[in-house]
């Protein structure tokens, strides 16, 4: 015996379900930006993972110092060293080329620095810099022994062409800044640690 | 979509009806690349090269999984177990001088390809999409390249893969990060070897998916022509096959002759003698250059000596990358209805007196080192590339007077579109 069916009040309700008389807002837009939201964090958080593995892992991170002993270079001698995988350069200058290097007014440099800014105090003719050009991250002739040491007497980049000066700062060719000066102190009178 | 004359695709026997009431793949071979898709007849060979680029794509991938088979992605042995392929394993030399020499023969049809859509303007509407997806497919192209070239891990593997990168330091503030987080480290080490293996090997399948839209675009509106006329009726057609498939065949014939002549005698001829030494990560190179087919765009990176609001390697890198992406445009900037330059006099005179050449100049510079008077033909070449295609291309095509262009492809190959046309299609469907 199927019972009448009651008599229920319903209001029309369009394709989209809102019903009219709504004022627009309707409890299942609630839902509806509730799931898609809820959907857009879990594929936030699926997608972050999957691009921070590319990220440094921990041994690259976990990167040591580096030592390294001047007392054998000579003026007007370099020594390449490697800090953190890369070239690091440490040069001794020559009294002319630490006069060189202060002669050059300041207003005529691409990224101004002194000489003073680039080295340690007291250790005017200890250059250390990376040996890292700004540009496009080659490693710049001229801590070599007979290498072309460009235009200005200090580091040639041979990728592209750029010219540093014997306080390593940029003077010609595309790289914008000079060679960067890492963290790094004396410990000794002759030994510099990296880092 | 193909003309209202395209064959219709009959099952042959029991089997194929069975077939092509379940999945049919066969029918869609036929409307494809069969008698039911009928191309314009007057199409001339350097319509040849989209077929070769297949090839090419088909024989890197086959090449390449074989390669793969052999190869060791860590910078301790990689460079190694690619002398351990030419040494040791059988036919490894041949393998890898056909991937490696492959891949050099991929741009050189890339690049007709390429020119065949310039000079002929196959970007032209309705074709937008077509191009715009052969553009997609360049960039992947110029991406997988790189990261192949990188797995021998010689020196120009190293010092490519660090300038490369390098590229993406110059964005401000994220570049250095994005640096970074390409290589895993703050060099290229076993982390970023190790990486571009892993997407050498995705990117071919990305290229061939991109692939197969850049074929359904084309299909749609149908191959454009030399004339750039429409197809109007049956008689400007002759069915795919068996008319290009053997034409197309033919041209494979001589592009493989050519090929194998490269891999047999001159293997090393399009290579760097510089990438038969280990990666030396405290030593670049004297001379570093990447592979040839990036030379133009090399040459337009380096013609930005001097810092002009923002700095020069940051102009570098844009007009590098804008350099490709303006071909984006290209529907756009060149609006002349006239779609083929053989009817166009004075677009003509500049492609072949002005781009073509500027092309060769960047071509030679990139080649060269950063020298005088290398940079600064290069400097002058790079601003007439964008010159040509931001100010004279628009020019050009608003005030040129076309030829005379024919009624049809039927009158330009038979000078008249009233005869009779002998072959499979006799009645002009007029």
């Amino acid at each position: 015996m199927a019972e009448p069916a009651a008599e229920i009040p319903v209001k029309p309700v369009d394709a989209t379900g809102s019903a009219a008389g709504d004022d627009g807002v309707r409890r299942r837009d609630f839902l509806n930006i509730a799931a898609v939201s809820a959907a857009g964090v879990g594929g936030i958080a699926v997608l972050y993972p999957l691009i921070s593995q590319m990220a440094p892992s921990a041994d690259v991170l976990a990167e040591s110092t580096t030592e390294v002993d001047t007392s054998a270079i000579e003026p007007g001698q370099a020594i390449k060293a490697v800090f953190r995988k890369q070239p690091l350069f440490v040069r001794r200058l020559t009294p002319a080329e630490v006069q060189e290097a202060q002669a050059v007014p300041l207003g005529s440099l691409r990224d101004p620095a002194t000489l003073e800014d680039m080295t340690k105090p007291g250790h005017l003719d200890m250059l250390v810099t990376m040996g890292v050009c700004t540009h496009l991250g080659c490693v710049p002739l001229g801590a070599g022994e007979g290498e072309n040491r460009g235009e200005f007497g200090g580091y040639f980049c041979p990728c592209h062409g750029s010219h540093y000066d014997t306080a390593a700062r940029i003077r010609k060719g595309p790289a914008p800044t000079n060679l960067v000066v890492p963290e790094y102190e004396f410990t000794t009178d002759t030994t510099i640690v990296v880092g | 979509m193909s003309f209202p004359w395209a064959k219709q695709y009959q099952p042959a026997n029991g089997f194929t009806k069975w077939i092509d009431e379940k999945l049919p793949l066969p029918r869609l071979v036929y409307n494809a690349v069969g008698a039911g898709y009928p191309v314009p007849r007057n199409l001339n060979y350097m319509w040849n090269f989209g077929v070769l680029a297949g090839f090419c794509l088909m024989m890197q991938i086959v090449t390449g999984v074989v390669l793969a088979m052999h190869y060791a992605a860590n910078a301790q042995v990689a460079f190694a177990s690619v002398e351990h392929i030419m040494r040791d394993v059988n036919w490894g030399w041949l393998m890898r001088y056909a991937h490696a020499n492959g891949a050099s023969f991929f741009f050189v049809v890339i690049y007709l390809h390429i020119f065949r859509g310039l000079f002929y303007s196959s970007y032209k509407a309705p074709r937008e999409m077509i191009w715009i997806l052969g553009v997609v497919i360049f960039l992947l192209m110029m991406a997988t390249a790189f990261m192949g070239y990188v797995l021998p891990w010689g020196q120009m593997s190293f010092w490519g893969a660090k300038v490369i990168t390098g590229l993406f330091s110059a964005i401000p503030l994220v570049g250095e990060p994005i640096q970074v987080w390409l290589l895993g480290g703050y060099a290229p080490d076993n982390a970023a070897l190790n990486r571009f293996y892993s997407l050498h090997f995705l990117l071919p399948f990305v290229i061939a998916g991109t692939v197969i839209l850049h074929i359904w675009a084309l299909h749609i509106p149908g191959s454009s022509n030399p004339t750039g006329v429409e197809v109007k009726s049956e008689s400007d057609t002759v069915p795919f096959h068996p008319y290009y498939t053997v034409k197309d065949g033919f041209g494979l014939g001589i592009f493989l002759l050519v090929f194998f002549t490269f891999v047999f005698f001159l293997p090393n001829f399009l290579g760097h003698p510089d990438n038969y030494i280990p990666a030396n990560p405290l030593s670049t190179p004297a001379h570093i250059v990447p592979e040839w087919y990036f030379w133009p765009f090399y040459a337009i990176l380096r013609a930005f000596t001097t810092d002009f609001i923002i700095s020069a390697k940051l102009w570098g890198v844009i007009a590098m990358f804008a350099s490709i992406l303006i071909w984006f445009l290209l529907p756009w900037l060149d609006r002349s209805p006239v779609r083929s330059g053989h009817y166009r006099p004075l677009f003509r005179k500049f492609f072949w007196f002005g781009f073509m050449p500027a092309l060769l100049v960047l071509f030679i510079c990139g080649g060269a080192p950063a020298e005088q008077p290398y940079i600064m033909l290069s400097q002058l070449a790079t601003a007439y590339y964008f010159l040509h295609f931001l100010v004279i291309l628009p020019i050009v095509s608003a005030m040129e007077t076309p030829e005379e262009l024919p009624y049809s492809i039927t009158q330009a190959v038979l000078h008249s579109d009233k005869k009779p046309v002998l072959g499979e299609n006799t009645s002009p469907a007029v």
